[in-house]
């Protein structure tokens, strides 16, 4: 391919803007990366790409700089995610749109090709997983298609890379050419036909900016949403200006004879659409077979199944956590006892090129220590967690969860959609909360968003699988502990689940009362998935990226902490007059003053809050040599730890504030102070709540 | 209601669609999905609790709650 990354090809022309838009589900993503080679994170479900993904690459030394809009079935949007991708296909002012659509169901997809096509003539409509439309016997004329469509279109099975060059191709020629692509364009009913022949000189002479005829359909369209957008572009109300006003209302009086309300003459105008969809597909397409959905009719009728439905879920659930823990824990030993072995060389290195003492206990003892924990604590259970969590995701299976689970949703009054952005969480809470734009209703968003820590992320994994491996599972292998282990996992996070639905059922009748609103959610086709690239995807993507997001707060961290061992006011040091502060208040919640202190400097990220445990009690302990992880359970122990304390850690690490990132994206999403307050609280309170009724009844019936 | 809506068709039962008794946006995302007038509906399968159902539609499998499936009147 002739895409290279090279930056020293030729820039001389201002980069070419190419807009990437479609249905979503169909690969779009998947082109974009293929294009890009950067690595934008895709996934089998509906409404992957949240916001603008960016990427660019080089054609015969031209940048083209690539944005990859939601995917939409529709120019008429929705959702927060589709007002994004509207604006950006009609405003966003793209030098070319390329629209991907799915070779195996092209009617629904030419409808927003052929309302995109009304916006702008420099398109490309690439066909994608046309080796998927093999398989199913559906065969796609691509050149009858581009004859019937007025635009070229090329042929691409992304996944494979084929075809790529050809729209790099297409695209190139597309933004040269001066003369105009002439599209295709949808004849509506004679009275829409004659009042849009009224208003489209109007705006000729009225702006340049827009597709005119476009903009009229619109115009008499009257989609609030898309006129305010539309104003903002133009920098005023084409609506309210004159002539075009007067002509606007004695249009809609005409309309109106036809056309009793406006939704019948939207209705109407969908109806030309996909009639004009149908007649270029019937030329263009063929289905040879008609059982072509057999296989996965099986597939899905057994994993949404009454019988099969529920519990296959939570024990593929179960089967992952157990995989995580117990192929975590031999790799998380070897890191450990090389990281902390390394700390000998790395501290007599230091001292011999004469760093002062304190300089190198700050740096050794302090930041190296930390983040020695937390890589190697993090990164085995993330390394595996990720990329499984990925294959099920590109498998497929995720939206058949969602519908699994919608019932439940229902009840809570909230929107199936909120069991993909609660697996979203799984990896990271911040993402699960901007993931949630995919929920139409803003009410069930807002639900969502304030629910989403209640599922732990990847950094709290950690904290919770060694809590358990140390206290509950007796005997260090076999694979009945693990197994154990991962059956309390899950338990943890299904008790998170509950909760979940609880909080939302409960948000629901008091802050945020309203009925359940509509809910549609496409189940894609099982793709088989790409094994190779979901492991190195998944590894550089999220491991890495969570991975050095963790080390950068646990370096400053793991300073703090030893600044605080070691700086004494009063005869004692100011992390025991800290943890020594909090303790009495901890206590009640079963806790500790250090475990507390930990979490409070975990708030940047959880993923430090057992390393920062741990340093505390090492400072004040007489054990400074830490071999490995076995010993770490004696070390808690001596410092108090009883299966109480274990347990209100790993319920408060579950249950408690989200951390600053989640914070900010809930702020960024839901753009008031009142509900980030209430996403802080909620957890915190459930938490201590939580911890506060077992460690009163452990300590009433004496337990403890 | 009184209509023949989707939820009457039972699973693995086609049918084709006659009118939309829905309103506001949700009747646009119905419309955009496929769901035209003459248009062809399949019921594919249903979710653990009964509702939602899963529908061809188009070529693709859509999922609809029952309430939103009673506002589609068939033939």
């Amino acid at each position: 391919m002739n895409t290279t990354k090279s930056s020293q090809c030729a820039q001389n022309e201002k980069p070419v803007v190419i807009a990437l838009a479609g249905n979503p589900n169909v690969g779009k993503s998947t082109v974009f990366n293929a294009l890009t080679g950067m690595h934008q994170h895709t996934g089998n479900w509906p409404g992957k790409t949240v916001g603008n993904a960016r990427g660019w690459y080089t054609f015969k030394n031209q940048i083209y700089n690539l944005v990859d809009i939601p995917g939409s079935y529709s120019l008429v949007a929705h959702s927060a995610e589709e007002e994004i991708a509207r604006d950006f296909i009609c405003f966003g002012e793209a030098d070319a749109t390329i629209i991907v659509c799915d070779a195996t169901c092209l009617v629904r997809n030419l409808n927003l090709v052929l309302q995109i096509l009304e916006v702008t003539d420099k398109a490309v409509v690439c066909v994608n997983l046309m080796d998927e439309a093999a398989r199913k016997h559906i065969f796609v004329d691509c050149n009858a298609l581009s004859e019937a469509l007025g635009v070229p279109v090329v042929a691409t099975c992304a996944k494979k890379n084929d075809g790529l060059e050809t729209i790099c191709k297409t695209v190139y020629e597309l933004t040269h050419r001066k003369d105009q692509c002439a599209p295709k364009t949808v004849t509506y009913h004679p009275v829409v036909e004659t009042a849009l022949t009224e208003i489209i000189p109007l705006i000729e002479s009225a702006t340049s900016k827009i597709n005119p005829r476009w903009t009229a359909l619109m115009l008499l369209q009257n989609d609030d949403s898309l006129l305010r957008s539309m104003e903002q572009y133009l920098g005023f109300d084409l609506k309210q200006q004159e002539p075009i006003a007067s002509v606007l209302a004695s249009c809609y009086s005409r309309l109106e004879q036809t056309f009793p309300n406006a939704q019948s003459l939207r209705d109407d105008i969908v109806a030309h659409l996909f009639k004009a969809a149908e007649e270029i597909c019937h030329q263009a397409v063929r289905y040879e077979n008609k059982a072509y959905m057999q296989k996965q009719l099986r597939w899905d009728r057994l994993l949404t199944g009454k019988a099969f439905g529920i519990p296959t879920m939570i024990l593929l659930l179960l089967f992952i956590l157990w995989l995580t823990v117990s192929g975590a824990n031999y790799p998380s030993a070897l890191l450990s006892d090389w990281l902390f072995g390394l700390e000998k060389p790395l501290s007599s290195a230091l001292l011999a090129i004469g760093t002062p003492l304190w300089l190198h206990n700050a740096l050794v003892l302090g930041i190296y220590r930390v983040v020695a924990w937390v890589v190697s604590v993090m990164l085995p259970p993330m390394a595996i967690f990720f990329p499984l969590f990925t294959l099920l995701e590109d498998l497929g299976y995720l939206p058949r969860v969602a519908f699994n689970l919608d019932h439940c949703f229902k009840k809570c009054h909230a929107c199936g959609k909120q069991a993909l952005t609660m697996c979203m969480g799984f990896g990271c809470n911040a993402v699960g909360v901007t993931g949630c734009r995919i929920i139409d209703s803003p009410r069930e968003r807002l639900l969502a968003i304030i629910t989403n820590n209640f599922v732990p992320c990847n950094g709290r994994f950690p904290t919770i699988i060694s809590i358990i491996t140390m206290f509950f599972i007796v005997g260090n292998a076999g694979i009945i502990s693990s197994f154990l282990s991962a059956a309390m996992l899950t338990g943890v996070i299904l008790l998170g689940i509950l909760l979940t639905i609880g909080i939302s059922k409960l948000l629901s009748v008091t802050l945020l009362k309203g009925v359940p609103s509509s809910f549609t959610l496409e189940l894609p086709p099982y793709r088989p998935p790409q094994v190779g690239k979901v492991i190195v995807r998944s590894i550089f993507d999220r491991t890495l990226f969570v991975l050095g997001r963790a080390v950068s707060v646990a370096a400053p961290a793991g300073l703090i902490i030893y600044i605080m061992a070691n700086v004494t006011v009063g005869g004692n040091t100011l992390l025991a007059h800290t943890a020594g502060f909090l303790d009495p208040f901890a206590r009640l919640f079963g806790l500790d003053g250090v475990i507390l202190m930990a979490f409070i400097l975990g708030f940047p990220a959880n993923e430090i809050v057992m390393p920062i445990a741990i340093m505390a009690y090492l400072s004040g302990s007489t054990l400074t040599e830490f071999e490995n992880l076995s010993t770490l359970k004696t070390l808690l122990v001596d410092n108090g730890w009883t299966w109480l304390t274990a347990t209100c850690t790993m319920l408060f690490s579950l249950l408690h504030f989200p951390c600053s990132t989640t914070l900010l994206s809930i702020k960024k999403e839901t753009g008031s102070i009142k509900w980030t307050l209430l996403g802080f609280l909620l957890p915190t309170i459930c938490g201590m709540l939580l911890c506060f009724l077992l460690a009163s009844t452990a300590r009433f019936f004496g337990l403890v | 209601m009184q209509f023949r809506s989707l939820c009457n068709i039972p699973v693995g039962h086609s049918a084709y669609v006659k009118k939309l008794h829905t309103a506001g946006t949700m009747h646009r995302r119905l419309l955009d999905m496929g769901l035209t007038q003459n248009a062809r509906v399949t019921c594919l399968y249903q979710s653990p609790a009964g509702d939602p159902r899963a529908y061809m539609i188009r070529h693709t499998v859509i999922a609809l709650r029952t309430e939103d499936a009673q506002t589609v009147e068939i033939l």
